[in-house]
Formats: structure tokens, sequence, C-alpha cells
């Protein structure tokens, strides 16, 4: 028997996140698996054509309401829970959105939850990474009805287009909480690359010493075509907003430049930028542990060797 | 009497170096310091802030686990709970069933706030709080970096997500996890950890709670991590930009 897998999209409104993509393309993984997407929102019907056109993707679902309109982990997943019945395996990234979620179905099916799932070597058995990526778990889901899973973003490309999967309207019937209300968001409007997805990371440490200190991160970045991120000291120090922050509790990122400035290279930092392609690190401090997992090291001072590179490229 | 909850978890201090055992059944745990996880112990800071402004009456810590797991109660106590209750059980704790005794606990204690770490530095599950939300048919609010009580019923969450800080409204009794902005955990002083040794700690079991421990997902093996090359060092920016230039990256 085929498995049968359903992918929670994520998505703002009018534009899929590619993490959908990226979980299609772990669900792939399993061979003959059936593969559907559902698409929880207020208008559904842009956002299902998007989801359609994901490369091994055989249905996409819909499910509309005017509750949906934000993205509420307490609304959406009686929702889901109700249409998990049929499958093997529900799958969501394991981004903010995924993680809040997720394991809020899992808890309305009673089902186990794997976490931020690096490999799927079937539909029962996963490897993942636990102690901030210092080891690798394979855990196997043992007789259980269904499994829900979140997808770990930088273990996985976004399946490719050319798809045409058919789309179709869920009728699904649970009662939504009021309980939990959206206010607000919050974020920085930027022209630059989105951190998770870009091909070129430049982060900054609190060795750049303030947030006037960034603009010269900004401005290679920006010659380069580079998104920017921070490390949690200069988040904390607040020289950076928290969602440019990489690392174990910020965003896990796969790029294929990373370059770590002022970043000596905590554990904790190190866990979420190891996939990274090739990865430089510039530090005034010669002995400090990103220089450890560093292709390229430059030990000197950032403030005249930014500049430097930003003549050169 | 307006009590909060606080959920914590035994884990390896997150300053161990984790070594992988030679047979891949585990991690090394013989001999090495264990804490409490960092971010429960910010979950309790709130709660205590939120009772010395006045805002509850009482700060009760719970956690499942084997006997040892009273040392971090302790912890807790010393920090400043009035408190702890001890769920004890051996083996493998997944969050399902700890949120099936975290709701019993509920049930019994009534509180109007349940405040947990957003995951563990161990297992880096990160499902227990949604979980509990999900079985009590309560709200939920991850990731919190700002918690304010508005009024009776009521509580405003700011959290940390991929966007940025989204701002939520949420009913109470409600549970919230914790990121790491939401505070900093005040230390411990000597005569608090004396204090401590005093203050109610009560032994329970999950059989006593009518909580059947299952274990759903089978752990089939440990391994260490690809470990990435050292690579090399160049003397100057414009050798930088020259390597960078030569793999195309530039």
């Amino acid at each position: 028997m085929s498995a049968k897998i359903l992918i929670v999209a994520e998505h703002d409104g009018t534009r899929l996140n590619v993490s959908t993509a990226k979980c299609v393309s772990c669900a792939r993984a399993v061979a003959g698996a059936e593969i559907t997407v559902v698409v929880c929102a207020a208008a559904a019907a842009p956002l299902a054509a998007q989801a359609a056109q994901i490369a091994g993707v055989a249905r996409v679902l819909t499910v509309e309401n005017p509750a949906n309109a934000h993205a509420l982990a307490a609304v959406l997943a009686p929702q889901l829970a109700a249409l998990a019945a049929p499958f093997n395996l529900i799958l969501g990234p394991s981004t903010t959105f995924g993680k809040d979620l997720m394991a809020r179905i899992a808890g309305l099916l009673g089902a186990p939850q794997v976490s931020d799932i690096m490999a799927l070597e079937s539909a029962t058995r996963f490897r993942r990474p636990i102690y901030a990526g210092n080891a690798i778990l394979t855990v196997e889901a043992d007789g259980a009805a269904r499994v829900v899973g979140t997808v770990r973003m930088a273990s996985f490309e976004a399946a490719g287009g050319g798809g045409a999967a058919a789309i179709e309207k869920a009728a699904v019937s649970a009662e939504l909480p009021t309980h939990t209300r959206f206010i607000s968001v919050s974020a920085a409007k930027s022209d630059r690359p989105d951190l998770q997805t870009a091909a070129k990371v430049i982060s900054g440490g609190r060795a750049l010493g303030s947030a006037e200190g960034f603009r010269i991160l900004y401005s290679l970045a920006d010659k380069i075509g580079a998104a920017v991120g921070a490390s949690r000291a200069a988040v904390d120090a607040g020289f950076a907003p928290n969602e440019m922050q990489v690392g174990q509790t910020g965003k896990i990122i796969a790029p294929e430049l990373y370059v770590a400035i002022g970043i000596s290279g905590a554990i904790q930092h190190l866990t979420g930028i190891k996939d990274a392609r090739t990865i430089v690190a510039i530090n005034k401090d010669g002995e400090a542990p990103i220089f450890e997992v560093a292709d390229f090291g430059l030990v000197g001072d950032l403030f005249q060797i930014i500049p430097e590179i930003e003549k050169l490229v | 009497m307006k009590r909060i909850l606080v959920g914590i978890k035994r884990v390896v201090d997150f300053n161990v170096r984790i070594r992988v055992k030679p047979d891949g059944t585990g991690v090394v745990t013989d001999g090495v310091k264990m804490s409490v996880n960092p971010f429960d112990e910010i979950a309790l800071e709130e709660a205590l802030r939120i009772k010395e402004r006045g805002g509850a009456a009482e700060v009760v810590v719970a956690t499942v686990g084997p006997a040892d797991c009273q040392q971090q109660l302790r912890s807790a106590l010393a920090m400043g709970a009035d408190r702890a209750l001890h769920v004890q059980a051996d083996g493998i704790i997944e969050p399902l069933v700890a949120a099936r005794a975290l709701l019993k606990l509920i049930e019994r204690e009534q509180p109007f706030l349940v405040i947990l770490g957003k995951q563990a530095i161990d297992d880096d599950n990160g499902q227990t709080g949604q979980v509990l939300a999900a079985l009590w048919n309560r709200p939920q609010a991850t990731y919190a970096s700002k918690l304010e009580l508005v009024g009776e019923g009521t509580a405003r969450v700011t959290r940390e997500v991929d966007a940025g800080l989204e701002t939520l409204e949420v009913d109470l009794p409600a549970v919230i996890t914790t990121d790491l902005r939401l505070n900093e955990p005040r230390y411990v002083k000597l005569p608090d950890i004396m204090k401590a040794k005093k203050k109610p700690l009560d032994t329970l079991t999950l059989a006593a709670l009518g909580v059947e421990q299952r274990q759903q997902l089978k752990l089939v093996k440990f391994e260490p991590p690809l470990q990435r090359q050292k690579g090399v060092r160049v003397k100057d920016a414009a050798e930088l930009v020259e390597q960078l230039k030569k793999k195309g990256l530039l």
C-alpha cells in the first residue's frame, strides 16, 4: 500500500512560502507516496493554483474560512485534524508557523510527532538532529496509525514546478475557537533577499558594536545581493531585529555562501549554519571557534576588511 | 487562588559538549552536569515576575521524570517557586505523555496561566506546550518575547516568528511557551537554596494520575553528526575575494 502524505501549506495570504515545496521534496523521498497539499486560507484559489504546480503533488485541498485569514494554530489545528483520517503522514515545515501548528495537530490526533526531519527513510522511519545538532537520531514510528512531522528546511531543496494537480474544496466541520485573536505583526520591510532562501548570507555578531556598525554589512550585502543575518548576541544587544537571528533558536539556513563577521561561533550559532556550502569567517580573534568550521578564515579588524572587500567585488 | 503552573525539564547543561555513545544507544550522560532546561528557567522567571507584580498568588513548578529530577525542582524552588510537583516516571517520556500528565495537574491545580519553555535543549522536540494546549482545548502563544496580562481574563503576547514580531490576544487560561528574549532569569542566592529545602515537594506517579506511559517512537540509533573539514586561512581581503571568485561565489 502506498503511503498517503498530507502537507500543510504555509503562505502569507497571497503567496505560497517556499517551505511548502521543500516539504514536498521531503515527502517524495517515500517511493510511490501519494502527496496531497492542503491550503487553509480566507481566499484559497490563488494559493491552491501555486500549490498545484509543485512537481510531485497529486492533489490540492482547499479549506476556505474567513477565520483562516491569519495563521492561528488554535483555529487551524481542528480543521486539519478533521482532514487527517485518510493520511499516514502529515507534514508541515519546521518554521515558526509549522512548529506552532503541527504539534497542536499531533495533540488533537494523539499522534506522535517527529520534529525537524532531515531525512525520511520510509513513511515511518526518520532522521532528525537533537542536542542542537550534536547528535543525529533515527526514529521509527511503531504501529502508530498516523505520524505528524515537521520538515527541517535546510535539509531539502524546493521541489520544482510544472505540476498540474487537481484542486478540490474540502468540506470540514470543526468547531473553531474564538479564544485566540490576531492583533498585529510587525516586520521591517526589506528589499534584500529573504534570509531563509538567499544563496548568500552575511551575518554580524556583537563585534559590530552597534546597530550603526551593522551598516557596513548592509552595504556589502547590497553590493553582492546577499541577505543579512545576526548572531544571538547581536540581537540581544539590540543591533539587529529578532527575525535576523541565525542559530538553534533562530533560523537554520543552508546558503551557498555564508560570511560570519565578528561572530565567535557558539555551538548554538553553528547549528544554524552547518549546512551552508561555503563558510567564511572574519574575526579579530584567531582562536574563535567559528574558524573550526570555516572554509576560509581571515583574522583581522572587520571595520577595515569589510570596506576593502566591498571595493574588490 | 490565582496560580501559575510552570513546567520544567532536567536536561544536560547547555555548556556540556555532547558525545554520542560508541554503541549508538544514546549520548553520554554519566557524570555530566545536569540543569533546568534554559527555556524553562525563563518560564519560571516570568511567572515569578508576574507574582511579584501582584498578578498571581502562587507559582507551582512541575516536572515529569525520574527521581533525580528533584534536584532541578529544588533549583526552581530556590529561584522562588512556592511548591513543586514531581510526577515520577523512568524511561522515555514523549511530549504526549508529558502533556497528559500536565493536564492532570492542571485539573488539580486550576492555574490561570501555564508557562513552559518553547523546547528542551536535549531532544529539541518543541512540542509539549502545543500538545498540552490542544488536549486542554485552550489558547497557545508560543515563542513569547513579551507577556502582558490585560484586565482579568486576557493576555497579550508578543511572539518571535520568522516574519518578525506577532502579537496575539488570548483568553485565559492559556499555555504560553517562552523564547530567549522574554527575560533574563535571576541568580539564586545561598539563603534561597537553604529556604528551598523546606518548601513543599509532592511526589506523584503517572499511574496515580491515570496516564499511560506509551512510547510511540522507537529510538533506533544515535550517531555523531558529519564534521565539516577545517578550511584554510587567507592573508587579506584581496586573497579572500580571489578565492571566492574562483569558486564562483562572488
